[in-house]
């Protein structure tokens, strides 16, 4: 075989050999280009999969765990929440618009074929430092802008970062949220010999052929004559599409839903079959239905053109499903049928253009066998050598005026963060908020990670992002139920990134199991590197969704009336190393992230879980990134009322910076009504958690006697700099 | 009082318009299908928010075109109430209902949050429920929604007292800087001269329920359900 054509098709001389000696004959083109796509590591996860099983994904909750569309999980009263982050790293790099839009359009859909209606998107985003990644950053929110706000899903969160390690390679993760009833999900199974298999949605073109193997190698300089790779989004379309489906809940004829996205038609078809014992399907590619003329088979099955997807109906009820998309002027085809041969069989009219084990398609990539080898451990922090802090409120306006601490208000405006008429916590907080309407549930959600603390110790970092996550459900009033994850790594041929991509799977496996909090859903984006020389920080994101019972009582991270009491939840240590204070303030990176303990962890969010459904509290924000002075501000700047304080007077080994700086986990700031003040201390007691009373809230400044003293107005100049 | 709510493809805030009609006002509901030639008997016509027919062309271009568009016209000739939000409010400009149009927001982004409108007009059936003038809170969500009309025709609006809201500051006062699209005298929406199609940027149905951010927005639909009462009574 020329090697030439398999690295076109992103398969290894091996690979090949082990394709022949399981057909028992050469594949044919065709045939080759669907072993392709669906073996690349975008796929096949050949390089992860056998880590990723270490992942929890089991809870009394789950209805669905990974290896559908999207997991799901029971929130009560009949309803499941669905949901699911995916990358779309290696397009947006070079496409940032339509490779962020067209990110966007593709998580809805796994949602969608879940039964699910989509109620809310986020997205985690990172780039290199601006101005020079300003095309990425720009393009990147304008293509989630452009495809959400069309299609009429609120974009409710996320993050954005940037670090230096971003600058070639941009990590753009897009996850939604859906809810259906219990009895209405839908599974992409491809049940019942003889079912018909139907196209709909988008005319079938030449773009985007390829996009999964291209994903799953490092980018070089040639990268940006793969732009073909990248497919164009229709929001419009996808609206459309959106509301047939919704439409299919109808008919009890449906038999299964599924996304076409990476590997087009050939993975969408393998899937659906792959996951019955036995099933297989037989389809003709002359009844799809193409945008331009002179498409081969080949073109055909490996298309990614967006904004379709694959509905089995059953046998002789075709009209009825048909009927409904054409309600919604979408193209509908019945290209195929299931079968039982467990073949993924291919015609062209009457020709036979490929005949392929749907075991071998999905199942067969042989697993790589990767070493990892621990790197260089990172550059020590020694806090003693660091001066001491000199002016406090300086440095504050310093932080808040970072590119990764201020204001992301500039950026969620143009998001439509309100249709749908749900969103009772806007962004801008800690985790936002929708209401289940019909109902008193209320669906926290948030996605994050400090992919700092990941590269300074992956494990630790993982583990970190995760409680997080869950103290930004948590400081809403919710408790968070379940997790879906994104891996973004490098290149994981290189060991000391295998060992990244072990030591993240590790710490999320023993954070989510300490915390009973099942992975239902995930990604996996690696080769996230330039050149070999340019790899991304280990960035496991962390989607979480949360529930509260009763969304009169939630909470937002703003201060909410004058003259509440300012609580510090936790305590706090000596933990600059990989803060923003030691980068921002001192230019490095450096030392240990800080040191969790998760029954601490735990015990903490107890203590604010509790007092928030006693409705003791007034407001409640997460403690981390920053620390608490910078926390604190956010407080006063939401809510738009400051708050004084006496002088801090840390007690040795605790140092000032640290105090005001330091990005301890296991914190939080709320402010209660003084009356509720015993309570609070009789709650803290009974969980062992260290409460101290920071100051009182009121005023326009924020202030610690002596130390610092600053106006909301002078706060709020600095934070709200991406606005300038 | 029945409200209908249009529905084009692409268009998104019909159920959100829907759920403040059915549930929060307790008013009857009826969606229309871009299809429809007939309205079925309602006598608030609700053209919501959206991207009709993906705003292809320009904003609303193709959606005048529409089977409901012809009975939507000759309802409002006839004196029945039109009520265009967001994109409804595009799609009435481009069929003539209102003069004027809806261009790219001077910023050249996509705005999504509160404004502060001041309500010109409490004498109209969409508006009798606010104080005059009030200054209510109303969240927008587009990109093309900076009002443009050439000289002679705003002067016509100002001196017939056409504009009903206009960006505001929390004081009322109508500044610069409580411009958040550039509209041509801060201009947030307008009334057609006889008083009943009402065309507005801002979206009242996504302030009705305090638990939303604020309540404002439900005078609206107060006003226009207990105007259809008032007709009835007389």
């Amino acid at each position: 075989m020329d090697e030439r054509r398999l690295r076109e098709v992103a398969l290894t001389p091996d690979e090949y050999r082990a394709i022949v000696e399981q057909l028992k004959r050469a594949p044919n083109e065709v045939e080759l280009g669907m072993l392709g796509v669906l073996w690349s590591e975008h796929c096949s996860y050949k390089s992860s999969k056998a880590l990723l099983r270490r992942l929890p994904s089991t809870g009394a909750a789950v209805i669905q765990g990974p290896g559908e569309n999207a997991g799901a999980v029971s929130i009560g009263e009949g309803w499941a929440v669905v949901f699911k982050i995916e990358s779309h790293n290696h397009p947006s790099a070079i496409e940032p618009y339509q490779g962020a839009a067209t990110g966007v359009g593709g998580i809805i859909r796994d949602v969608i074929a879940m039964g699910a209606r989509p109620i809310a998107l986020l997205d985690s985003l990172r780039f290199g430092p601006l101005p020079e990644s300003g095309r990425h950053f720009e393009g990147v929110v304008a293509g989630i802008g452009g495809y959400g706000n069309c299609i009429g899903i609120p974009t409710v969160g996320g993050e954005i970062y940037f670090e230096d390690c971003y600058a070639n390679n941009p990590v753009v993760n897009a996850m939604c949220v859906g809810l259906v009833r219990t009895d209405l999900l839908m599974r992409a199974r491809a049940e019942g010999v003889g079912n018909s298999i139907l196209l709909v949605g988008a005319d079938t073109g030449r773009d985007g052929i390829h996009g999964a193997s291209f994903a799953s190698v490092e980018l070089d300089e040639n990268s940006s004559e793969r732009r073909p790779a990248v497919q164009v989004g229709n929001p419009f379309l996808e609206k459309c599409l959106l509301e047939a489906c919704m439409d299919l809940s109808h008919t009890d004829a449906v038999v299964a839903i599924q996304d076409l996205g990476a590997a087009g038609l050939t993975s969408a078809v393998a899937e659906c079959a792959g996951r019955v014992e036995g099933a297989g399907a037989r389809i003709d590619v002359g009844r799809v239905p193409r945008r331009e003329r002179g498409m081969t088979p080949y073109d055909v099955m490996l298309s990614e053109s967006q904004e379709r997807m694959l509905v089995v109906v059953q046998r002789g009820r075709e009209r009825e499903v048909e009927s409904i998309f054409h309600a919604w002027d979408l193209t509908s085809a019945a290209i195929g049928e299931v079968t039982d041969d467990g073949h993924l069989t291919v015609f062209d009219s009457r020709d036979q253009v490929a005949h392929l084990p749907v075991r071998l398609l999905t199942e067969g990539a042989p697993m790589r066998r990767l070493v990892g080898v621990a790197p260089e451990p990172p550059l020590d922090l020694v806090i003693d050598a660091l001066p001491p802090l000199a002016d406090a409120g300086a440095t504050l306006l310093r932080l808040l005026a970072s590119p990764n601490l201020s204001s992301r208000r500039g950026v969620f405006r143009r998001y439509d963060h309100m249709v749908g008429d749900a969103t009772v916590v806007p962004p801008g907080g800690d985790a936002a908020m929708l209401r289940v309407k019909g109902t008193r549930l209320g669906l926290a959600m948030t996605a994050d990670c400090n992919a700092r603390y990941c590269h300074l110790d992956p494990h630790l970092g993982a583990q970190l992002a995760v409680a997080e996550a869950a103290r930004n459900i948590i400081a809403t009033g919710a408790r968070p139920i379940a997790v879906t994850d994104c891996l973004n790594l490098a290149n994981p041929d290189r060991p000391e990134v295998y060992w990244e991509l072990e030591e993240t799977v590790a710490g999320l496996a023993y954070a989510c199991r300490a915390l009973e909090l099942p992975i239902v859903s995930g990604n996996v984006s690696l080769y996230n590197d330039s050149n070999g020389d340019s790899a991304i920080y280990p960035t496991p994101v962390v989607g979480m969704v949360g529930v509260i019972d009763d969304y009169g009582k939630r909470l937002g991270a703003g201060f909410r009336a004058d003259g509440d009491f300012v609580l510090l939840i936790g305590s706090s240590q000596n933990d600059l190393g990989g803060s923003e204070y030691l980068k921002v303030e001192h230019g490095y990176v450096a030392g240990r992230p800080p040191a969790l303990d998760l029954t601490r962890e735990q015990a903490v969010n107890r203590v604010v879980l509790a007092a928030a459904q006693s409705g003791y509290l007034h407001s409640a924000h997460d403690c981390a990134d920053g620390g608490m002075l910078v926390a604190l501000a956010e407080c006063s700047l939401l809510g738009g009322t400051g708050v004084r304080c006496p002088a801090i007077r840390p007690e040795p080994p605790l140092r000032l910076d640290a105090a005001f700086f330091g990005e301890s986990p296991s914190r939080y700031i709320v402010s209660v009504p003084s009356r509720a003040m015993p309570e609070m201390q009789s709650l803290a007691r009974r969980h062992h958690v260290e409460l101290s009373l920071l100051g009182l809230t009121g005023g326009d400044t924020l202030e610690f006697e002596g130390q610092l003293k600053l106006s909301l107005a002078e706060l709020r100049q600095a934070w709200e700099v991406m606005l300038a | 009082m029945k409200f209908g709510v249009v529905v084009f493809p692409g268009t998104w805030s019909d159920r959100d318009c829907g759920w403040v009609v059915d549930q929060v006002l307790g008013a009857e509901l009826t969606y229309l299908w871009h299809r429809d030639t007939d309205l079925k008997g309602c006598d608030c016509i609700i053209l919501p928010g959206g991207f009709a027919y993906g705003d292809y062309l320009r904003t609303g271009a193709i959606a005048r075109f529409a089977p409901v568009m012809e009975q939507v016209g000759e309802f409002a000739d006839r004196g029945g109430l039109v009520w265009g939000i967001c994109n409804g409010f595009q799609v009435l400009c481009e069929a003539g209902l209102l003069p004027g149009a809806l261009i790219r927001n001077a910023s050249l982004e996509f705005r999504c949050e509160w404004t502060n409108l001041l309500v010109e007009r409490t004498d109209l059936p969409f508006t009798s429920k606010c104080a005059e003038r009030e200054v209510i809170r109303v969240p927008i969500a587009h990109g093309e929604g900076s009002y443009f009309a050439d000289p002679a025709t705003l002067s016509r609006l100002e001196q017939r007292g056409q504009v009903v809201f206009r960006y505001c500051g929390p004081d009322g006062r109508v500044v610069p800087g409580a411009n958040p699209n550039g509209s041509l005298h801060n201009i947030a929406g307008i009334v057609n001269a006889r008083g009943n199609v009402l065309g507005m940027m801002p979206h009242p149905e996504r302030c009705s329920e305090a638990e939303l951010g604020g309540t404002d927005g439900l005078k609206l639909f107060r006003s226009v359900a207990d105007g259809a009462l008032k007709v009835l009574v007389s």
